[in-house]
C-alpha cells in the first residue's frame, strides 16, 4: 500500500487542500472585514442585512458571483482573457507552501524559500498585463500598461529591503530566518526598521492596493484592468488581491516582525500540539495586524499620480533601500 | 472638432463617458492621449437635454415653479432664487423682508449641501473613499432641515413670486442653529483628514491653473473665478435680495489651481454658515407673501436680466415679455457651462489623472449644463 | 470705469448706446450695434476686462436678435449687445475668436435658431442631437411670434421710463 500511496505524497494532497481551503478562507473572511472596517471608517456598520451583522454577505457574493455569466468581450484574445484570472489566483497561493504558520506547519522548507515566494509573486504583474492586453479596451489597456510600470519599478526596492534580512541572517531558507529573531525581531533593529518600511510600502504597490490602485484607478480607469471581467473572472482577481494582501503581510511577518515568535515570555519554540496552536495564533495575529494597517491605509488616503508613483520608488524608496543594503553589509562585516 | 482615431497610431482617442465615473453623470468627454498625457479634450453634452427653455416658453410663469428644480439638482434652490427674482424684477413686486431673508437661509444652506456634496464627488475622483461619506453626513442635515421647511429634498421649488411657499417654524430655526454650531466643528475634521493629507496636496497644488484672463475670456464664474484670484461673486458686485445687509468675505485666491479652488469652496462654506446665523438673529417678523399677487402674471412688454450666485458661479435669467402671461423668451445662463467650456484650453498637456483632478475641481453638474 | 464712459466707446463704434436702469432691468448700457461692428464692440470690450455673460437668440418679426451680455468684474457694469439678424437666413460674425467662451454658446443658438456665427470653426449641434438637422426648436410659428419693437421698446421710451 504504502508504494501506491507513498505518504509523501499523501501529505503533499493534504497540504494542498489546506493551503487552497486557507486561501479561500481568507479571501472570505478579508471580504467581510475589509467592508466592515471601511464601513465603520466611513460612519456606517457596512454589510448588515444577511446574517447577523451581515456576516454572510460574503457567502451571498460569492454564489451572485458564481451565478453570473462569464462574458467575453467581442473582438478579446478568448485564451487570454479566460487564462489571466487563474494567473493571477493560482501562483500567490502556491508561494503560500513556503510560508512557515508554525515551527512544525509549513508545506515545504524549501532552502530558496525568499526566492521561491518573490518569483511567484512577479507573476501577478504577468496576469495583469495578460488581461488588460486580451480585454480589447482601452481602459484595461492602459491598467495593463500602468501595472507593469509600476510593479517592475516596486519589485526593485522590495527585493532590495529583503535582500538586508537575507545576508544579515545568511539564508533563504525560510524557517532560519524566523530562528534567527528568537530574541529581537528585524523590524526593531534600525535597518530592519528601514527595510521593514521600504517593504510594506512596495507591499501595497505590489498588491496594487490604494494609494497605489492606479492599474484599478475607478475615477479615472473606470475598473482598469479588468473593466471587462464578469462573475466569477471578476471573482477570480478579487480572490488573488486578497491571498496576495495575505502573502506580502506573511513574508512580512516572516522576515521582520519574528514569524511565528511570540514577544518575550508569550513565545514557545515547541513543537507539540499546543505549542503549534500558539504559534499559528501568533503568525496570523500579525498577518492580519499587518493587513488591517492595509485596509487602513486604503479608505483614508486619496490615490497618488502615476508620475508621483513612479518618482517616489526610482528617487526614494529605491535609493534609500541601496544605503540600507550597503549600511547593513558595511555592518555585518565589522 | 471631435478627434477621430489616428491611423498611424501615434495617438490614441479614448472616449471618456458618457457613462464614466468621474464625469458626475451623462458628460463625454473625447480626449486624445499621448501615452498618459492629454492633447486635446473636447467635452460633448446635451446628453440630459431636455429644453428647460422651450418649457419657459410655453408655460406661464407658476408652471415654471416645477422646472427650476431640475436643472442644478446639487443646489436648486439658487435657480429658483433667480428665476422668482428675474419676474419681480419685471413686475415691480417688493417682497416682504421676511420672505426675502427665508430665502437667502434657505439658499445659503443649498450652497453648502451642494459643496458638501462637492466636497465628496471630488476627493472621490481623486480616489480617496472616505471623505464623501463625511460630508453627506453633514448634508444629511441640511436635507432633512429643507424637507421640513419646502417639503422637497433635492428638486426644490419653494419660491413663489411675491415671496415663497410656507413660512419658516421654530423647529427649523432651532435645527439650523444646532447645525451651524455642529457644522463649524466639522470643518476641522475636514482640513485634518483631507487638507492636510500630503498625497491630496500633490495631486492638486499646481494642477489645472487657470489665468484671471481666461476666467475672462471663457466667462468662468463662481468659485473657478474666485480661485483664480477674482473676487466675483454677485452677492457681492451686484447685490440682490437682501445680501447687502449681511456682513460676510468673498474668499479668494490667487493661485488658480485645484487647490485654490478646493479652499475656495471650503471657506465659502464657512461664510455661508455667517449669512445663515445672520440672517436668522435678524429675521423679521411678517407675511411671507405679498399681499395682492396678480393671478395673471402679465410679463412685460420688455426684457430684464436677472443674474443670482449659484453654488457653481453666476446664474442668468433673461426674460422677455410680449404682454401675456406667458415668456417670450427665458434665457437660463447656467453657470458650468462657461466653467466646463475652457477644459479644452485647460486640458492640454496635463496626465489623465490631473484631467479628473481639474473636472473635479471645476464642480460640473450636467443637467444643469444641458438643461 | 462707469457706464456712462462704456456707453461713450460703444457709441464711437456706431453703436446706438443708451444707459438703462438697472434695478429695473438688470443692465447698465444697452447698445444696437451693426452686424458688421459687433467684432469690434466684443473686441473694445475684451480690452477693458470684461467677461462674456452669455449670447442668446431671441426670435422676432421682421428680424431675429442676437444679445449678448458682458459683465465688468470690478465695479459691476453689465453691458448688452443687440445685433439684428434677417429672420430666413439670419448671419452675424462670431466673436468666438475674441471670446473663446462665446464659442458654445454660438454653437448652442445655431442649434436653437440657425443663426450662421460667420466665422465659427465647427457650428455642428452641440446640446441637440448630431442628426437634429434643421430642427431649429426655438423658432417661433406665426402665432406666437412678436414684433421686435413690440417686445424691446425703442431707446426712446426706456429712457422715459428709467
Amino acid at each position: 500500500m504504502t508504494d501506491v500511496f507513498p505518504p509523501d505524497l499523501i501529505r503533499l494532497i493534504v497540504s494542498f487542500v489546506i493551503v487552497v481551503a486557507f486561501a479561500f478562507t481568507n479571501a472570505a473572511v478579508l471580504v467581510l472585514v475589509e467592508r466592515k472596517i471601511c464601513g465603520h471608517i466611513q460612519r456606517r456598520p457596512g454589510p448588515f442585512e444577511v446574517g447577523p451583522h451581515g456576516l454572510l454577505q460574503t457567502a451571498v457574493d460569492g454564489v451572485k458571483l458564481m451565478a453570473k455569466q462569464m462574458l467575453v468581450p467581442r473582438n478579446a484574445d478568448a485564451g487570454l482573457f479566460r487564462a489571466a484570472p487563474i494567473l493571477s489566483f493560482v501562483p500567490p497561493i502556491a508561494a503560500l507552501i513556503v510560508v512557515p504558520f508554525a515551527r512544525m506547519l509549513q508545506v515545504r522548507d524549501l532552502d530558496i524559500g525568499v526566492l521561491f515566494i518573490l518569483s511567484l509573486a512577479a507573476v501577478n504583474v504577468l496576469a495583469i498585463l495578460v488581461a488588460g492586453w486580451s480585454s480589447a479596451n482601452k481602459y484595461s489597456l492602459f491598467g495593463a500598461i500602468r501595472a507593469v510600470a509600476q510593479n517592475v519599478a516596486y519589485e526593485i526596492p522590495l527585493l532590495l529591503s529583503l535582500l538586508t534580512i537575507v545576508i544579515w541572517v545568511g539564508s533563504f531558507r525560510m524557517s532560519d530566518i524566523v530562528a534567527a529573531q528568537g530574541g529581537f525581531w528585524f523590524a526593531f533593529t534600525p535597518m530592519g526598521f528601514v527595510a521593514f518600511l521600504v517593504y510594506f510600502i512596495c507591499g501595497i504597490a505590489e498588491t496594487n492596493r490604494a494609494p497605489f490602485d492606479l492599474p484599478e484607478a475607478e475615477s479615472e480607469l473606470t475598473a482598469g484592468f479588468h473593466t471587462e471581467y464578469a462573475g466569477m473572472g471578476f471573482g477570480l482577481f478579487f480572490l488573488g488581491e486578497y491571498t496576495n494582501m495575505l502573502l506580502v503581510s506573511a513574508i512580512a511577518t516572516t522576515l521582520f516582525l519574528g514569524g511565528w515568535n511570540g514577544p518575550a515570555f508569550l513565545t514557545t519554540a515547541g513543537t507539540g500540539f499546543w505549542a503549534t496552536v500558539i504559534q499559528t495564533l501568533w503568525f496570523l495575529a500579525k498577518v492580519y495586524g499587518l493587513i488591517v494597517v492595509m485596509i487602513w491605509v486604503r479608505w483614508t488616503y486619496p490615490r497618488v499620480r502615476f508620475d508621483q508613483l513612479l518618482n517616489f520608488c526610482w528617487k526614494i524608496l529605491i535609493p534609500i533601500s541601496m544605503a540600507n543594503l550597503a549600511v547593513t553589509a558595511v555592518w555585518l562585516k565589522l | 472638432m471631435i478627434p477621430r482615431p489616428d491611423p498611424t497610431l501615434e495617438t490614441l482617442v479614448l472616449n471618456m463617458g458618457p457613462q464614466h465615473p468621474s464625469t458626475h453623470g451623462v458628460l463625454r468627454v473625447v480626449l486624445k492621449l499621448d501615452g498618459e498625457y492629454v492633447l486635446e479634450a473636447h467635452p460633448v453634452i446635451g446628453y440630459g437635454h431636455r429644453m428647460h427653455e422651450k418649457m419657459g416658453e410655453v408655460r406661464n410663469v407658476s408652471g415654471f415653479y416645477a422646472n427650476v428644480g431640475r436643472m442644478d439638482y446639487a443646489g436648486a434652490l439658487s435657480f429658483g432664487h433667480g428665476h422668482v427674482l428675474a419676474v419681480e424684477r419685471m413686475l415691480g413686486i417688493e417682497v416682504p423682508p421676511r420672505a426675502e431673508y427665508i430665502r437667502v437661509i434657505t439658499t445659503e444652506l443649498n450652497r453648502i449641501a451642494s459643496h458638501l456634496l462637492w466636497f465628496g464627488a471630488f476627493l472621490l475622483d481623486l480616489g480617496a473613499f472616505t471623505p464623501i461619506l463625511y460630508s453627506f453626513d453633514d448634508r444629511e442635515y441640511i436635507l432633512d432641515l429643507l424637507e421640513h421647511v419646502t417639503g422637497a429634498r433635492l428638486t426644490f421649488s419653494y419660491f413663489r413670486v411675491g415671496g415663497v411657499n410656507r413660512d419658516l417654524d421654530e423647529r427649523f430655526i432651532q435645527g439650523t442653529r444646532v447645525f451651524i454650531r455642529r457644522m463649524r466643528s466639522r470643518f476641522e475634521v475636514y482640513h485634518k483628514l483631507v487638507t492636510g493629507n500630503v498625497i491630496f496636496r500633490k495631486r492638486v497644488e499646481g494642477v489645472g491653473v487657470i489665468s484671471p484672463d481666461m476666467i475672462r475670456k471663457y466667462g468662468a464664474t463662481g468659485p473657478v473665478a474666485r480661485g483664480s484670484g477674482i473676487p466675483y461673486d454677485i452677492r457681492r458686485v451686484e447685490p440682490y435680495s437682501v445680501y447687502s445687509e449681511f456682513d460676510f468675505d468673498i474668499p479668494t485666491f490667487p493661485e488658480g489651481d485645484c487647490f485654490a479652488r478646493y479652499r475656495v469652496r471650503l471657506a465659502e462654506m464657512e461664510q455661508s454658515l455667517r449669512i445663515v446665523e445672520q440672517a436668522l438673529d435678524r429675521l423679521p417678523d411678517g407675511p411671507v407673501m405679498v399681499e395682492k399677487v396678480p393671478k395673471k402674471l402679465k410679463l412685460g412688454p420688455g426684457e430684464v436680466y436677472q443674474a443670482v450666485e449659484a453654488a457653481r458661479g453666476e446664474l442668468g435669467y433673461y426674460l422677455v415679455g410680449d404682454g401675456t402671461d406667458v415668456p417670450y423668451r427665458l434665457k437660463i445662463r447656467p453657470p458650468s457651462y462657461s466653467n466646463l467650456s475652457l477644459l479644452n484650453e485647460l486640458a492640454e498637456g496635463v496626465l489623465l489623472a490631473d484631467l479628473v483632478a481639474i473636472m473635479g475641481s471645476l464642480d460640473l453638474v450636467i443637467p444643469e449644463i444641458d438643461r | 470705469m462707469t457706464p456712462e464712459e462704456i456707453r461713450q466707446v460703444l457709441e464711437a463704434l456706431g453703436a446706438e448706446a443708451t444707459l438703462a436702469d438697472h434695478p429695473a432691468r438688470g443692465v447698465h448700457v444697452e447698445a444696437w450695434v451693426p452686424a458688421d461692428r459687433v467684432r469690434d464692440a466684443a473686441q473694445a470690450l475684451r480690452d477693458r476686462e470684461f467677461l462674456i455673460e452669455d449670447v442668446i437668440g431671441v426670435d422676432a418679426a421682421p428680424e431675429m436678435m442676437v444679445v449678448y451680455h458682458f459683465h465688468r468684474l470690478e465695479g459691476g457694469c453689465r453691458v448688452r449687445l443687440r445685433v439684428r439678424a434677417d429672420r430666413e437666413a439670419p448671419r452675424v460674425p462670431t466673436i468666438q475668436d475674441i471670446f473663446p467662451g462665446a464659442n458654445w454658446h454660438e454653437r448652442e443658438q445655431h442649434d436653437f435658431y440657425g443663426v450662421v456665427f460667420e466665422g465659427h470653426p465647427d457650428l455642428s449641434p452641440l446640446i441637440l442631437p448630431e442628426d437634429a438637422g434643421d430642427l431649429r426648436p426655438l423658432r417661433k410659428d406665426e402665432k406666437r411670434l412678436k414684433g421686435l419693437d413690440h417686445i424691446v421698446p425703442p431707446p426712446a421710451d426706456q429712457g422715459e421710463a428709467s
